[in-house]
């Protein structure tokens, strides 16, 4: 007896070695990962901010583009961009959160609700170009918008639809059912309690996901090309059924330019894009921070 | 709940001065052109231009300059492909679209269809320049035979010795613009005859990739336009290539406009609609403004310019269409 319980123990520290030097192993596995993916990160960026920053001037901010790289400006892709987003935004928030209030709070687990769950997960993983082209045959053609923001910005809102809808249905899904009983319990009726517990304390959740999911709205080229959204336009728009032009289309074009001045414009421009997408991303942090903090 | 309001609210405004701040940009942007101008006649409208982003330069170029004398012609150029572009022309959605190939048949019959009457425009040329890697010594010339050679599939990996005796016996790496850009079109029809381009192939709609691969393997070939030879004519070597008259001629502005440098050179092309140009007054100012200014437009992106009497005589049709 005495005698197997020693022999199992000194096997099991026999054993502890081979279980560190695993520990290890799989620490250093990791540890490489991050690094590696950490320069690549910073290679990139050096890349793109030693090409680009010295054509962040003034100047490149007022002027349309141009044929001349050292005349050729991004005003209009900028402000082109701000205005789809003001479309995308509302239209995917609201219903995309609409969408996911109905499935967690409303609908019956039955099957139809399964079938649409699926769909919806299927849905995020649908290339854009497939979205460009739905877009092109109904907001386009049958609405007629043309290659409007409006056009342009509804495709967008359905592109990035599903991945709103899933965000906000896991942080509906993450409020404590104590919470919701109790404001049951107390007499508030469905409504009330989404209004006044649920959605106060999911939004953080909401937002966070939901501005990840714009983001996305503002790097894609591929719907707007099919869309038909054109890259030179040298005024502003002035309404929701005017032309406008994208960060992306215009980044597009300059990358594939002959002239090495327009790739450095280009990489000028990515870095417009990445400030816009931080900038999005600090709102996102912003509001988690805020509503988790009361 | 009072956050939620809040947050609307905020972003209400925050959109709603985004758009303030832009109206207004706008009207300044207007009345300032508007005061500047004053011989030529101010037209209004709005004119929308798609199609081959291999012209698209041309037309970015046109339309900069076409609204800086006409601030109130709002003029938008797109690039979705030729091919993208008559799709959008057929239905009526653009006024011009540019095209690097000739109008095909089914695109003719489409328009016909549709009921729209065009007029074909040509704007520049550009010479489809065939190259190699600058350690590559043994190519100086290549005839049309030897390039369906070279780039018609047949069924097995391709050395450089197959294509000559006496060119060393490495396997090839071949590099052409995607099957959608009318670049390939054009080789497609002049040189492989609508056979299957080698399977090898690495095929890629950025013309700048190309020059990539080819900078980047010493085996390699590849062909693009003439802007893009240019730009890196440092890092490639360019193949002359013999004509009909049995001359091997090198890719330059001479050879390419006086015609010399052929079956590789195309015109590039933009074809408007024959309504739009009768009908509206800024159409019909923006084609002649193209036609008179392209030459010259042409030479700084980088394309050839035709011969003068070129542009005049479709000048000309443009003026007659009534």
């Amino acid at each position: 007896m005495e005698n197997t319980a020693r022999v199992k123990s000194e096997e099991m520290v026999s054993r502890i070695d081979g279980r560190l030097a695993k520990n290890k192993v799989v620490k250093g596995i990791f540890l490489t990962a991050t690094i590696f993916t950490s320069i690549i990160l910073i290679v990139l960026l050096y890349r793109i901010i030693s090409q680009g920053a010295p054509y962040l001037t003034w100047d490149f901010f007022q002027n349309f583009a141009s044929r001349r790289p050292e005349q050729a400006g991004i005003k209009a892709a900028v402000i082109g961009t701000l205005w789809m987003m003001s479309v995308v935004i509302p239209t995917a928030a609201i219903l995309g959160v609409g969408t996911a209030i109905y499935l967690e709070e409303y609908a019956k687990k039955n099957k139809l609700t399964r079938w649409i769950q699926m769909n919806i997960s299927n849905l995020a993983g649908v290339p854009s170009v497939v979205f460009g082209l739905l877009g092109l045959t109904i907001f386009v053609r049958v609405f007629g918008f043309g290659n409007s923001i409006l056009a342009a910005g509804f495709t967008m809102a359905l592109l990035v639809l599903p991945v709103v809808i899933v965000a906000a249905q896991e942080a509906i899904r993450a409020v404590p059912k104590e919470l919701k009983e109790a404001s049951f319990g107390l007499g508030a009726t469905k409504w009330q309690t989404i209004y006044r517990v649920v959605l106060p304390y999911a939004i953080p959740g909401i937002a966070t996901g939901s501005i990840l999911a714009f983001s996305r709205a503002i790097g894609e080229t591929a719907p707007l090309i099919v869309v038909g959204i054109p890259t030179f336009v040298a005024f502003l728009p002035s309404g929701y059924l005017d032309s406008f032009t994208a960060l992306p289309m215009q980044i597009y074009n300059w990358t594939s330019r002959p002239q090495v001045d327009f790739h450095n414009l280009a990489a000028a421009g990515i870095i417009i894009l990445l400030a816009v997408l931080i900038l999005m991303n600090s709102v996102a942090v912003w509001i988690r921070n805020r509503y988790q903090a009361r | 709940m009072k956050p939620v309001k809040v947050l609307t609210l905020s972003a209400l405004v925050g959109s709603a001065l985004v758009m303030g701040a832009c109206g207004n940009n706008n009207a300044d942007n207007g009345a300032g052109g508007n005061g500047e101008e004053g011989q030529d006649a101010q037209l209004q409208g709005q004119i929308s231009i798609d199609g081959s982003s291999t012209v698209y330069p041309i037309a970015e170029a046109v339309a900069e300059e076409f609204m800086l004398e006409q601030p109130d012609v709002k003029v938008t150029v797109g690039l979705s492909g030729t091919g993208g572009g008559f799709e959008k022309f057929i239905a009526g959605e653009t006024q011009m679209s540019n095209a690097s190939r000739p109008i095909k048949d089914e695109e003719v019959q489409g328009l016909k269809d549709a009921g729209v009457d065009y007029t074909e425009l040509q704007l520049a040329y550009d010479g489809l320049s065939v190259v190699v890697n600058k350690e590559n010594d043994w190519v100086d010339q290549l005839t049309v035979d030897e390039l369906k050679k070279l780039w018609l599939d047949n069924g097995k990996t391709k050395k450089w010795s197959d294509i000559r005796e006496g060119w060393p016996a490495e396997e090839i790496k071949f590099y052409s613009p995607g099957t959608d850009s009318g670049t390939f079109d054009y080789f497609d029809e002049v040189i492989l005859d609508g056979g299957q381009i080698d399977k090898s192939a690495t095929l890629s709609e950025d013309d700048n990739v190309l020059v990539q691969g080819v900078t980047g393997d010493k085996n390699s070939i590849g062909y693009f336009g003439y802007a893009y030879y240019l730009e890196n004519k440092d890092n490639l070597k360019v193949v002359p290539i013999v004509n009909g008259e049995g001359k091997a001629v090198t890719p330059d502005a001479e050879t390419i406009k006086s015609g010399e440098y052929e079956p590789l050179s195309r015109p590039l092309y933009t074809y408007v609609s024959n309504s739009a140009v009768k009908e509206d007054e800024a159409v019909k100012a923006y084609t002649q403004f193209t036609l008179e200014n392209a030459a010259a437009l042409a030479e700084d992106v980088g394309y050839v310019a035709l011969p003068e009497e070129e542009y005049t005589k479709q000048l000309e049709t443009i003026e007659g269409l009534k």
